[in-house]
C-alpha cells in the first residue's frame, strides 16, 4: 500500500441553516396502550401477585387436604371471616399498637445513639462497640431474660422490638451520616449551626436515603421479632396479638385460619411498604433528586 | 439610577463611598493541615491585607495553598502561627459574617428548593422573619437571573445555575467578605466567561468585598482588583499586584498579555532556573 504519510482533509464549504421552529417539527408521540400499562410498576406487581396465587391454589387442589394447605379462596373466606366476626381486627389492632410503641421508641434511641456518636469520639466509639456486639443477636434469644426482668406483658415485648430496631437503624443512619459530603457540613457550619441544629437540619435530611433504608429494615425486623414473641407469650399469657391468633388456631388445627393470619402479616407489610415508605421517598428523597 | 453609581454608593453608616479601610487582615499566618503519615505545611508566613469592596484574588498553582488560606479566613481552619483579623477581631471559627462559596456542586442542600436555599441561612443565621426572608432571597435570586426557578429543586439545574444560586444565597446574607473557593472552576469554559461577567456586574451593583481564590492567571486578572501571588510547597508571598484596570474586553490586548507573562515569570522562573 502506498498511502501518504500525510493526508490532508479537503477544504470544505461553508453553509448556514435555518433550524426549524418547534411546531414544525413532530418530536413527542404517544406510547402504545400495553407499554404504558407495563411501565407501571403496580400493574406488573399484581400480575405477579396474581401468577404466585394461581400457583398456590393448583398445588392446594393437588394436595387436596386443607389441614396441610387450604387453598386460597379457603383462606379468603377465613380472611373474610375474621374481619367479619372483628377477632381478626382485634388482634391485628393488639399487635400493631405495640409495634408502633416499640418501633418509635428504637428510632428515637437510634437517633439519640448516632447525634452522639457524629458529635463526639467516645459517641462514636460507643455506638461502634454496642451495634457490634448488640446487631448480631436475635431478638428472641433475649425474650427469656426480658420475661424475667419486664414479665409476661408488653414491657418484654417492647423490650425485644426496641432491640431488633434500634441497632439495624443506628448502623444506617450513622452511614448516611458519614456519607454526606463534607462541603455540605461546611456550608452548615458557615451559617454558625452547631450539634442538635447541625444534626438536625443538614445532617438528617442529607443522610434521608440511608434513613428510609434503615427504617424499612428495622420495620421488617420488628415484625417478625413481635410474630414470633407472640408465638412463645400468647402461648403463656392468653392474650395476645396476631402471633397468638396463628398460634391458636394451629393448635386447633384451623390451618386456613393460620393462614388468614399470615395473610395479614403480609398485607399490613405490604401496605406499609407501599403506602408508607413509598410516599415518603417520593415526596421526599425522589423529588431532591438524591435517590432514583 | 445616577449617572456614576460607583462614586454614589452609600456604605455602612451612610457616608459616601471614598476609599474604604482595611477590613480583613492575615498577619504571618503559617497553616498546617494533617494527613494520616505527617504534618503538611501549607502556607508559610503569609500576611495580606483586604480593603472594603476589593475583589482580592489569591492566584497560585496547586499547593499553594490558597484554598487552605481561604478555610482559614472562614474559620475552619485554626492557624498554628499568626492571625486573622476582620476589622480588628479575631477569627476563631466559622460566622456567618463570612460566606463561603465553594466550587462543588453539591455545597446546595438537595432536599431545599431554589428559594429555600436562599432563604435558609437567612433565617437561621440572620434571623430574620419567613416573610423579610423571602423578599430579600427573591430580590437576590432576580440579581442572578433565576427568579423563574425559585421553586425548582438544585438536582434540576445546570452547574452555572447552581453556582448562581450559590452566590445569590452568598450575597443575600450580605457578608462582610464573600469567599469564593474557585466557584467556577468546574464549569465550562463558556459558562465560566459568562460567571465572570456576571459576577462583576453584581460587584459593580452591590460592592461586596471578595476574597476569591483561583489559579487561572487570566481568571485573576478579570475578576480580581488586586492579586496575591503566592508560590508552592509551602505557599509563600511571590508578591502582591494590581489588576483593576483589567476586564473580560482585555483578554488578548498587549498590555494584558504582559500582565500575563509577568505573573507565569513571577510563578515559573524560579522553578525553571533550578
Amino acid at each position: 500500500m502506498s498511502t501518504p504519510q500525510f493526508m490532508e482533509p479537503p477544504v470544505r464549504p461553508e453553509f448556514e441553516a435555518v433550524p426549524s421552529t418547534p411546531d414544525q417539527v413532530r418530536h413527542e408521540a404517544p406510547l402504545p396502550l400495553a407499554k404504558r400499562l407495563t411501565d407501571r410498576a403496580w400493574v406488573r406487581k399484581t400480575l405477579i401477585a396474581l401468577v404466585l396465587i394461581g400457583i398456590w391454589e393448583l398445588a392446594a387442589r393437588f394436595v387436596d387436604n386443607d389441614l396441610l394447605l387450604p387453598t386460597f379462596s379457603a383462606t379468603c373466606a377465613a380472611f373474610v371471616q375474621g374481619v367479619l366476626s372483628g377477632e381478626l381486627i382485634e388482634k391485628v389492632a393488639i399487635s400493631m399498637s405495640v409495634l408502633l410503641r416499640g418501633y418509635f421508641l428504637g428510632a428515637a434511641l437510634a437517633f439519640l445513639l448516632t447525634s452522639l456518636a457524629v458529635s463526639t469520639r467516645i459517641g462514636r466509639d460507643i455506638l461502634s462497640m454496642l451495634t457490634a456486639m448488640f446487631n448480631p443477636l436475635p431478638s428472641i434469644a433475649l425474650l427469656p431474660l426480658a420475661l424475667l426482668w419486664f414479665g409476661l406483658g408488653t414491657g418484654s415485648l417492647l423490650f425485644v422490638l426496641v432491640h431488633s430496631v434500634l441497632w439495624p437503624l443506628a448502623l444506617n443512619t450513622y452511614a448516611g451520616f458519614q456519607a454526606v459530603p463534607p462541603t455540605l457540613r461546611m456550608t452548615g457550619r458557615n451559617y454558625g449551626l452547631t450539634g442538635l441544629r447541625h444534626v438536625v437540619l443538614i445532617l438528617v435530611p442529607a443522610a434521608l436515603p440511608s434513613i428510609l433504608a434503615g427504617l424499612r429494615v428495622g420495620w421488617a425486623f420488628a415484625w417478625r421479632t413481635l410474630i414470633a414473641a407472640e408465638l412463645v407469650f400468647g402461648a403463656s399469657s392468653g392474650k395476645g396479638g396476631l402471633g397468638w391468633y396463628i398460634f391458636q388456631n394451629r393448635n386447633e388445627l384451623y390451618t386456613d385460619r393460620v393462614f388468614a393470619g399470615l395473610a395479614a402479616v403480609i398485607v399490613i407489610g405490604l401496605a406499609v411498604e407501599h403506602l408508607v415508605f413509598d410516599t415518603v421517598e417520593r415526596v421526599t428523597v425522589r423529588r431532591w433528586g438524591v435517590q432514583s | 439610577m445616577a449617572a456614576n453609581p460607583h462614586l454614589l454608593y452609600p456604605v455602612e453608616g451612610g457616608r459616601a463611598a471614598a476609599t474604604s479601610g482595611k477590613l480583613l487582615s492575615a498577619r504571618n499566618v503559617t497553616l498546617e493541615y494533617r494527613t494520616p503519615e505527617r504534618l503538611v505545611r501549607a502556607t508559610h508566613d503569609v500576611s495580606f491585607d483586604v480593603y472594603g469592596a476589593d475583589r482580592f484574588v489569591l492566584l497560585g498553582p496547586s499547593g499553594c495553598g490558597k484554598s487552605t488560606l481561604l478555610k482559614a479566613v472562614a474559620g475552619f481552619i485554626e492557624p498554628v502561627a499568626g492571625s486573622i483579623e476582620i476589622d480588628g477581631e479575631r477569627v476563631t471559627g466559622p460566622g456567618a459574617d463570612r460566606i463561603v462559596v465553594f466550587q462543588e456542586f453539591d455545597q446546595l442542600p438537595p432536599w431545599k428548593t431554589v428559594l429555600q436555599n436562599v432563604v435558609f441561612p437567612l433565617r437561621v443565621a440572620r434571623k430574620l422573619s419567613r416573610a423579610e426572608a423571602r423578599e430579600r432571597a427573591l430580590h437576590f435570586l432576580d440579581k442572578v437571573g433565576l427568579s423563574r426557578f425559585a421553586d425548582a429543586y438544585p438536582h434540576t439545574l445546570s452547574g452555572g445555575m447552581k453556582q448562581r444560586v450559590a452566590i445569590a444565597r452568598a450575597l443575600a446574607m450580605q457578608p462582610r467578605v464573600l469567599l469564593m473557593d474557585e466557584p467556577f472552576a468546574a464549569l465550562d469554559a463558556l459558562t465560566r466567561r459568562r460567571m465572570q461577567e456576571e459576577l462583576l456586574r453584581l460587584w459593580s451593583d452591590e460592592r461586596f468585598t471578595l476574597l476569591f481564590v483561583t489559579h487561572s492567571i487570566e481568571e485573576a486578572l478579570i475578576v480580581g482588583n488586586r492579586i496575591l501571588l503566592l508560590t508552592p510547597h509551602p505557599g509563600r508571598v511571590r508578591a502582591e499586584l494590581n489588576s483593576h484596570q483589567y476586564s473580560q474586553e482585555s483578554v488578548g490586548r498587549g498590555e494584558f498579555q504582559q500582565s500575563v507573562a509577568r505573573i507565569h515569570r513571577l510563578l515559573f522562573e524560579e522553578e525553571t532556573a533550578r
